[in-house]
């Protein structure tokens, strides 16, 4: 029904923009046009679409609370809890659909067949309610055409307002996630000490788990140190930096200054294949054949490694990065102007001269900014993590113990059961926000260096 | 006192031809203007005397150029020790974004002239006061390069191209990017580099051509038309093409 009603809606505005542009047409022989004849076209449906399409958001959102008030109506009498009205509603709601299971009371049934009526009221009223705007809408628009009103301008207006309400969205779901981030952080912190997260060097968040009633005070304050988390957030990120910078950059080199036309045209595309790899994939990869390939060769060794390493994560999530770092290096590579490379070369300078001392310093800063957007990349990434280098957060420097990250705990602590007023479920929104702040910064400082560098050559 | 002489020289850009069997006379210690519409060639008969058409890779040369007998269309050729020698000027001023100081010392450095660091602060100065530059830029050295005007970027250019001592300066329309008084500084420099140095200069400019050069070159769809003395070119040419984009009917 609504699918249909929206087709009818967008179809009809594509017919008035083209009974608009001929309407104009008609009008351009008799007088001069205010506007070219597509924002006659424009006008219209613009105002065909806009208000029948806002009240039937408007609509959709309110309809289904407006009936539940009227169904729970005949409830209030009883002195029920808001649990058990919602409980009611949603028996009711699955009678009227047919899919209720349970004992059909009479009451119950007769709440169904309110809701199935309610339902067609409100289907019928709405339909004759959007026609009514349509045909109001569309009347008062084609009276302006026909007046030869001003067209550009309201079209111009509309178009702005269009603009800003989906940049609006935008901004708000972005400030919504933050606040929701924020508020349910400060819930954690009031149930444990910021101090004690920031400064903790444990983190075991299972050990506060009580059936029933509240946790220990006790336990809390070393449940939740958020120290080993961060240690190892940065210590896989720095494995897969020192695995991706060097290779990255110097194929960012090859491909930009060394290589022929024909391998850059093929060898670019395959090394952003890598990027496109989902990262699951990646995981498996460090999970079942790195990882116990640097167990192999550690006990080979005489080494103690755990089959879950820190160094399989950190070496594939380094993989991961690389086309980050060698396709954003080659563009800022190739940027630098071909004036200095004759420059450098017409001075006698070879071409890894002319790398070293002219284009490398030149492209720094924009080097620079790739790399710190990988670290950003690095410390968000999750699956490889989870996967691969284990669940333990253990606060340790060694590479071939397992250990574990922000975003890999999160997902520890929202998968499976939990409550959701628990502190072990806050501490991911705690944990979360201090990702994003760390993620944000070191965005901000890659994107101010890359600006720099942008201000240099225009 | 032949310095360059070239004979018989085509380019090809791919399939496309861009020089058709130009030979040259060039002159020791003398300027040499090479001049011309656009698309003439001129630029490439230049960019063929320090194998700048190398970094083109689709670009192709045939013919003999040589320099005080050695040969520089050759695959023997020590590209990097030829181009130490003869030095380039671009139209664009193209100091690389290092300090002034650092973009005169750039070639000394990769050619491993100066021993000491005196040594290369003398190199230094000596360049920059060629270039009539020292006097504006001697108190901030550890500036950057670029944020020197068009007219001093471009003299910073040339001092750096002479830190290295070439016998030759190639100018590929070294003030076509500047006002006239920065034109102005840039030709009184070139007029006394020519007392050291042999400069080939390409222009758009033939004002300029007749105030700075002894010899001139007339090129027209990747042809030398006609080359003399600049005298003779502006009075009196022999070719009908050469007096018709002189007097300004063409080009």
């Amino acid at each position: 029904m609504n699918l249909i009603l929206v087709t009818f809606i967008i179809l009809l505005a594509f017919t008035s923009y083209y009974f608009g542009r001929k309407k104009a047409l008609v009008i351009q022989s008799s007088q001069r046009l205010t506007a070219l004849p597509k924002f006659y076209g424009y006008y219209l449906a613009a105002w065909c679409a806009a208000p029948a399409l806002i009240i039937f958001a408007l609509w959709s959102v309110f309809e289904p609370s407006i009936v539940k008030t009227f169904i729970l109506q005949d409830y209030t009498d009883q002195s029920l809890t808001k649990n058990e009205l919602q409980l009611i509603y949603t028996k009711v709601k699955a009678l009227a659909a047919g899919t209720y299971t349970g004992n059909i009371t009479n009451f119950l049934d007769e709440s169904a067949n309110k809701y199935i009526q309610l339902k067609g009221i409100a289907n019928s009223a709405k339909v004759a309610i959007i026609l009514a705007i349509l045909i109001l809408s569309l009347s008062f628009a084609y009276r302006s055409v026909q007046k030869n009103d001003r067209m550009r301008e309201p079209v111009e207006i509309f178009l702005k307002w269009v603009l800003f309400v989906a940049s609006l969205g935008a901004v708000l779901v972005t400030i919504g996630i933050v606040f929701s981030l924020l508020f349910e952080a400060i819930r954690f912190f009031q149930a444990v000490k910021i101090f004690d997260f920031i400064f903790g060097t444990h983190w075991y968040p299972a050990k506060t788990f009580v059936r029933d009633g509240q946790p220990d005070p006790e336990l809390m304050k070393d449940a939740f140190g958020a120290v080993p988390l961060f240690a190892g957030t940065f210590f896989i990120a720095f494995i897969a930096m020192c695995v991706a910078i060097p290779i990255g950059l110097l194929s960012g080199i090859y491909l930009s200054e060394y290589a022929g036309r024909g391998v850059r045209k093929y060898a670019k595309p395959i090394i952003e294949i890598l990027a496109g790899i989902p990262t699951v994939v990646y995981g498996f990869f460090a999970a079942l054949t790195v990882g116990p390939f640097v167990k192999e060769i550690g006990n080979a060794m005489g080494l103690e490694v755990s089959a879950e390493s820190a160094l399989a994560a950190g070496a594939v999530m380094g993989v991961m990065i690389i086309p980050f770092i060698s396709s954003l290096s080659d563009d800022v590579i190739t940027a630098v102007p071909q004036n200095l490379r004759d420059g450098s070369y017409a001075m006698g300078a070879t071409k890894s001269e002319t790398v070293k001392k002219v284009i490398f310093p030149a492209a720094l800063p924009g080097i620079v900014g790739s790399i710190l957007l990988a670290v950003s990349r690095a410390v968000g990434e999750t699956m490889i993590v989870v996967m691969a280098s284990g669940l333990a957060a253990n606060l340790t420097m060694n590479p071939l113990e397992s250990t574990s990250t922000i975003t890999a705990q999160i997902v520890v602590i929202l998968i499976g059961d939990q409550q959701f007023g628990d502190p072990k479920t806050q501490s991911a929104f705690a944990l979360g926000i201090s990702l994003f702040i760390v993620t944000l910064f070191l965005n901000v400082i890659a994107l101010s260096v890359v600006k720099k560098y942008r201000e240099k050559y225009e | 006192m032949s310095k360059i002489k070239a004979e018989n020289v085509n380019v090809y850009y791919g399939s496309k031809q861009a020089l058709f069997d130009v030979s040259i006379d060039i002159a020791e210690k003398e300027v040499t203007a090479l001049i011309g519409p656009s698309g003439c060639g001129k630029s490439t008969f230049l960019r063929c005397l320090n194998r700048m058409n190398d970094v083109i890779e689709i670009c192709r040369v045939e013919g003999s150029i040589k320099m005080d007998n050695l040969e520089l269309n050759s695959r023997k050729l020590d590209v990097v020790r030829l181009r130490e020698n003869v030095g380039m000027v671009f139209q664009k001023p193209n100091p690389f974004p290092k300090t002034i100081y650092e973009n005169v010392a750039y070639g000394p450095t990769i050619h491993g002239i100066a021993q000491s660091k005196e040594e290369m602060d003398q190199i230094v100065e000596t360049s920059l006061k060629k270039a009539a530059l020292w006097n504006e830029v001697k108190d901030r050295l550890d500036e950057i390069g670029t944020g020197l005007s068009g007219g001093q970027q471009q003299r910073l250019c040339i001092a750096r191209a002479i830190s290295v001592s070439p016998e030759v300066i190639l100018m590929d329309e070294p003030c076509s990017a500047l006002d006239p008084i920065a034109t102005a500084q840039i030709e009184e420099l070139i007029d006394d580099l020519k007392k050291e140095v042999t400069i080939v200069i390409v222009t758009h400019s033939m004002s300029q051509a007749a105030r700075v050069s002894q010899k001139t070159g007339f090129f027209h769809l990747g042809k030398l038309i006609e080359f003399g003395p600049t005298d003779k070119i502006f009075k009196n040419p022999d070719n009908q093409q050469t007096q018709d984009y002189i007097t300004g009917r063409f080009g």
